[in-house]
């Protein structure tokens, strides 16, 4: 508070008694992590902890702040974006078109579902090297992988939202005169969505993942290819940047699915705001 | 006017104005039919594996119409109901059905990620929908909350939208399955008065099913009682309405519909017994309450 405002104007002590304890709590929460770094810091200084196995936490802010600046990270995310919109894009088609031919028909369950199930246990990784087999070394192959990788997520929750549904509702639906393609649209997909959101959630995390798999395949750009780079010239601290920038995404993509779910679900009573 | 397909063996939609008497899939004996009876329903019978949950029951009602139908747990009130509406098929007989016809279930059933009005209007294709649920909503005095989320609303405002949405496709046979079973007692008269007043004004042949027999005489033109899958009862009720339970005709016929449905009028006088005191109730989930 300046020295030259009138006495009067200084807020009653309630009101900054009251700012000091919203902001107290935070300063306590962030002392266990700087003491961390802290102790992380002195640990590479003095050389307890060599570069090789973890780089000190200064030297990764340089890092960053030079991988940003030279452009390297944001060309190298991009390109991994791409690839995991394509992919996503493919899944989302995939896992809708199967959740719905399993959970609207009988025989639909009996040819989808025991498949999707028995493949969605098949370990990703032991795929790689028959997915290069087939196709090629190329970029057919990265969005392969992540859309194979992402497709069961969405499948499983759409597929346990539509059967969750209350019949009720799909009855009332008929006797008002739904016919079959608006029921899907208006009662089906509706209901099933808060169920799928978990999916594409969840998905949206594999996709991240599956890149530092798939951008180690004759890659030349992608955060994967960054990774896997640093990783053969051991220059930890660029392993840390790019776990960095990992988290941020995933931070962006719950970020994301929130705002789906904040539009999308505005009648569930949890949302709704009166 | 959307309109329900039935493509059900034995079942007939009979579009308006046209008496055809196309053959019903099973030749069945006809009874002198009331020309002009909206639903008929002869030697209807469905059975559910060696269950006989419908008896060839006839059953008429006429235009404008309101009638109740009673009976005890499992005689088929809701079956009867279900294949009026064309949700079930039946087994056997012949059933001539309006194609406007609407429901309102026990339950609202209303859609939770669509807007009241757009519950009214749901599966509709007309113009201005949104006029049209408004005036609906209007009627049933919740034009302010045409734009509420149904888990906002009440169970009686829910069950309001729910009528809202039966009356707006101008059902010429209106389905009600116990639709105010779930509402607390003050919310149920008021509905008991809406629903007279709505039935006034549209003048759709009602069937109620209900097991309250109060209800079937405050409201009802006829009180059906069913019991094993037949009518076993008809009961036309002359009085004016509003009906007043005070008075003794309502009393008669209250006492005549319990003792069909098996309850004797002296022992539900007697005073019940005294609750077990809630300190030696044992302890479980169902009366547990924070």
């Amino acid at each position: 508070m300046s020295v030259l405002a009138p006495a009067l104007n200084v807020p009653p002590p309630s009101a900054r008694r009251w700012r000091f304890h919203r902001i107290a709590p935070l300063f306590k929460r962030a002392i266990g992590p700087l003491v961390l770094l802290a102790i992380w810091e002195a640990a590479s200084r003095t050389g307890v902890l060599p570069d090789r196995i973890l780089a000190a936490p200064s030297q990764i802010f340089v890092t960053l702040w030079e991988l940003i600046v030279s452009g390297e990270i944001g060309s190298n995310v991009l390109v991994s974006l791409q690839r995991v919109a394509t992919g996503l894009a493919v899944s989302l088609t995939l896992g809708t078109a199967l959740a719905l031919i399993a959970g609207l028909t009988r025989q639909g369950e009996v040819a989808v579902d025991s498949t999707m199930q028995m493949a969605r246990t098949l370990p990703f990784l032991g795929l790689v090297p028959l997915f290069i087999l087939w196709f090629g070394i190329g970029e057919f192959t990265k969005i392969a992988l992540i859309a194979f990788a992402t497709t069961f997520p969405m499948y499983l929750t759409l597929y346990s939202g539509i059967r969750g549904i209350d019949s009720k509702l799909v009855e009332a639906a008929r006797l008002f005169g739904l016919s079959y393609p608006q029921l899907i649209v208006h009662v089906i997909l509706p209901g099933a969505l808060p169920s799928f959101l978990v999916g594409l959630r969840y998905s949206l995390g594999v996709s991240w993942l599956s890149l530092v798999a798939v951008e180690q395949i004759n890659a030349t750009a992608g955060l994967g290819y960054l990774i896997n780079n640093a990783r053969d010239f051991m220059r930890t601290d660029v392993i840390v940047v790019c776990l960095l920038v990992y988290s941020l995404l995933g931070l962006a993509t719950d970020l994301l699915v929130r705002a789906i779910e904040h539009y999308a679900l505005a009648w569930r009573p949890t949302f709704i705001k009166d | 006017m959307q309109t329900i397909q039935l493509d059900l063996p034995g079942v007939k939609a009979r579009s308006e104005g046209s008496r055809d008497s196309a053959a019903p899939v099973q030749p069945v004996q006809l009874a002198p039919a009331r020309p002009g009876s909206p639903v008929q329903a002869r030697q209807l019978t469905k059975r559910f594996g060696d269950n006989t949950i419908l008896d060839q029951l006839d059953l008429d009602i006429r235009a404008g119409e309101f009638v109740a139908l009673l009976g005890r747990s499992g005689s088929g009130k809701t079956t009867l109901l279900r294949a009026l509406a064309g949700l079930d098929r039946i087994t056997s007989g012949t059933l001539d059905v309006p194609q406007a016809r609407a429901a309102v279930f026990q339950e609202p059933r209303l859609m939770p990620w669509k807007r009241a009005w757009r519950n009214v209007t749901l599966g509709l294709d007309i113009d201005q929908p949104r006029d049209r649920a408004r005036q609906a909503l209007a009627e049933v005095g919740l034009a302010h909350r045409e734009n509420a989320w149904p888990a906002t609303l009440s169970g009686g405002e829910a069950q309001r939208v729910a009528l809202a949405r039966a009356l707006v496709r101008e059902p010429k046979l209106l389905l009600l399955d116990e639709p105010f079973a779930a509402l607390d007692a003050l919310t149920r008269i008021r509905m008991h008065q809406l629903i007279l007043a709505l039935w006034r004004e549209h003048r759709p042949s009602v069937l109620l099913v209900t097991h309250d027999v109060d209800e079937a005489v405050l409201l009802a033109d006829r009180v059906l009682v069913l019991e094993q899958g037949r009518i076993v009862s008809d009961i036309t009720i002359t009085q004016p309405r509003p009906r007043s339970a005070e008075r003794p005709e309502f009393q008669r016929v209250r006492a005549q519909l319990l003792q069909l449905l098996g309850v004797e009028i002296e022992a539900v006088a007697e005073p019940a017994a005294p609750a077990p005191s809630p300190v030696h109730t044992p302890f479980n989930f169902s009366n547990f309450s924070i």
